[in-house]
């Protein structure tokens, strides 16, 4: 005896999801040299694990808590600003491999820690009422930028310094690409299979896949289900704020830098079919290969990266045309 | 020597509607009792009320002499009660095994358990690494029922358990439900008045949210007129 019926959709989701990489790999052949399109398959990885970071979160807590957190684009910035506050404060002479190492871990702590303040002041109250959840998140993530924009002014702050290890460029098929956003990929791809073995292979993993479907039952069965809804947010938004971090020596910190992300990240649970884990971390890097496809081409042609932005929500109404409830939702 | 369960008097709010208005049950420790009524009556409210899910505006639930007032249905749960609701509550995207794992209170509970549960259910031994959606409705009982026998659970809340299902998968879920009396109190819900009496020992009738009749199943067997009064519509 052989489950099979699961194991078809997803495999269908997967073909499906295959076609669409195959697609952007024949339009970059096409369309460039080797050494572009080898820059622009890393580029896409690159916004893609960012996308990846942010969305990751904001589709566990969506599936679990039924929340959609339009503030996880803040805790983003608020990773960034967070690194850049530890630079700063430790003592000058501090190596800066290690500033950067305390950043990342001070950014993720901050991230979480805040997070869970939210969920429990800000969210627990506000549960069964959607409309007020939205004002909320987003008001917010209004509130985030503007405190940050009184601290810090309104011009952002330069990229912080990288390790030297990391601050360099290699060539790859005579094409340039930075080594430091080859780290980006890197932490993104790690997340990525460290939340899957979470989710597929520990106690809580079991937990958060039951209470997707039904939280009440999961609490009928003896456990604390609040504490769980705590954990998985703060879990969600540390990851975003460790995103932000990442990114700072590459993007800086500016207020508003969470919101460009969030929008994204939306659109990348929409693709990747709401509350599916698998869904968000494919559709975020199919994503990132579009966009940074149809950045390099509308440079190429038009001289201007216009189409960057459009390619997305082409992408996805492609995606809901064949699929209407994203690539890996369910019917 | 006292119930183990003892519901006295609730009355419960969904909303702004009054759905239980004065329900008084006792379950003693070995043995099962059977809340009998007409649909709608409120015997799933009582069962969730109990639970805490619906918890009551007034009147008390003890369980093993404890108050269950102000406490949240997962530290209910944790006193020894397990919950088998009519929907089944089967977790889909998680196989057989894991539905059972979630159910663990602590480290070793389904080891401790599992060949019980394969003896009593030995279907899902076969079905252990399927996913819960595949599961037959029969089968998805089983494994609702098997889940909450994981822990050390002391009372069973079974609401339903026949809906659904053939006669022939009744007859197994019944033979199943009766060997775990030795080990259980169970507060049975069964709209099916044939498995109900078969199954149960006592009864408590409930009509428009309130207990009117209570006894055991055998006076209400010999006795055409109680049923014809209370249950002829069931």
């Amino acid at each position: 005896m052989q489950p099979t019926l699961r194991v078809n959709t997803f495999r269908q989701s997967l073909i499906l999801s295959g076609l669409f990489v195959l697609g952007l790999l024949a339009v970059n052949l096409i369309v460039f040299k080797p050494g572009t399109m080898a820059v622009v398959t890393l580029s896409g990885l690159y916004q893609g694990m960012l996308f990846f970071l942010i969305a990751a979160g904001m589709s566990i807590v969506f599936g679990l808590l039924d929340v959609l957190n339009l503030a996880q684009g803040a805790f983003f910035m608020l990773g960034a600003y967070a690194g850049f506050a530890i630079y700063g404060a430790l003592p000058a002479g501090t190596p800066i491999e290690a500033r950067f190492i305390a950043a990342l871990v001070g950014a993720t702590l901050t991230g979480g820690l805040a997070g869970a303040l939210m969920e429990i002041g800000l969210l627990r109250p506000l549960y069964a009422r959607p409309v007020y959840q939205i004002v909320m998140t987003l008001g917010l993530s209004t509130a985030l930028n503007e405190v940050v924009r009184a601290i810090y002014g309104p011009a952002g702050l330069v990229p912080i310094e990288e390790p030297p290890l990391l601050a360099t460029t290699f060539t790859i098929a005579g094409g340039q690409f930075e080594t430091y956003r080859v780290f980006i990929i890197a932490v993104g791809a790690a997340l990525m299979v460290g939340i899957s073995l979470l989710l597929q292979r520990t106690r809580l993993g079991i937990i958060i896949r039951a209470g997707v479907q039904d939280s009440e039952m999961v609490q009928a069965l003896g456990i604390n289900v609040r504490r769980i809804f705590t954990l998985v947010f703060a879990l969600g938004t540390a990851v975003a704020a460790l995103g932000g971090m990442t990114a700072a020596p590459f993007l800086g910190a500016y207020p508003g830098m969470g919101t460009d992300f969030l929008l994204v990240a939306i659109i990348v649970i929409v693709i990747g079919g709401m509350s599916s884990y698998e869904g968000t971390a494919i559709a975020s890097l199919l994503v990132g290969l579009t966009r940074a496809t149809a950045e390099q081409i509308s440079l190429q042609y038009f001289n201007t990266p216009i189409l960057a932005s459009v390619s997305i929500l082409l992408f996805m109404v492609a995606v809901l045309l064949i699929r209407p409830n994203g690539l890996f939702g369910r019917d | 020597m006292s119930a183990l369960l003892e519901v006295q008097d609730i009355h419960t709010f969904i909303g702004q509607f009054h759905i239980l208005e004065g329900v008084t049950v006792e379950v003693p420790a070995n043995g099962i009792t059977a809340l009998l009524g007409r649909n709608g009556a409120g015997k799933t409210t009582t069962l969730r009320s109990i639970m805490g899910l619906n918890p009551p505006a007034r009147g008390a639930v003890r369980f093993d002499g404890q108050a269950l007032h102000g406490r949240k249905p997962f530290d209910i749960a944790q006193l020894g009660i397990g919950y088998v609701p009519d929907y089944r509550a089967i977790f889909r995207q998680l196989t057989v095994a894991e539905n059972l794992q979630i159910a663990e209170r602590r480290r070793g509970d389904l080891a401790a358990r599992s060949a019980f549960i394969f003896e009593v259910f030995p279907d899902l031994e076969k079905l252990y690494q399927w996913p819960g959606g595949q599961l037959s409705g029969g089968q998805q009982q089983m494994l609702a029922i098997a889940r909450a026998l994981v822990p050390h659970n002391r009372l069973l809340l079974i609401d339903e358990p026949s809906e659904g299902l053939a006669p022939v998968i009744i007859e197994g879920m019944m033979a199943a439900i009766r060997r775990l009396t030795d080990q259980v109190g169970v507060l049975l819900v069964e709209q099916n008045f044939r498995v109900a009496s078969q199954l149960a020992d006592h009864y408590v009738v409930i009509e428009d949210g309130k207990s009117v009749h209570t006894g055991r199943m055998p006076d209400l067997l010999a006795s055409p007129a109680l049923i014809q009064k209370y249950l002829s519509a069931a």
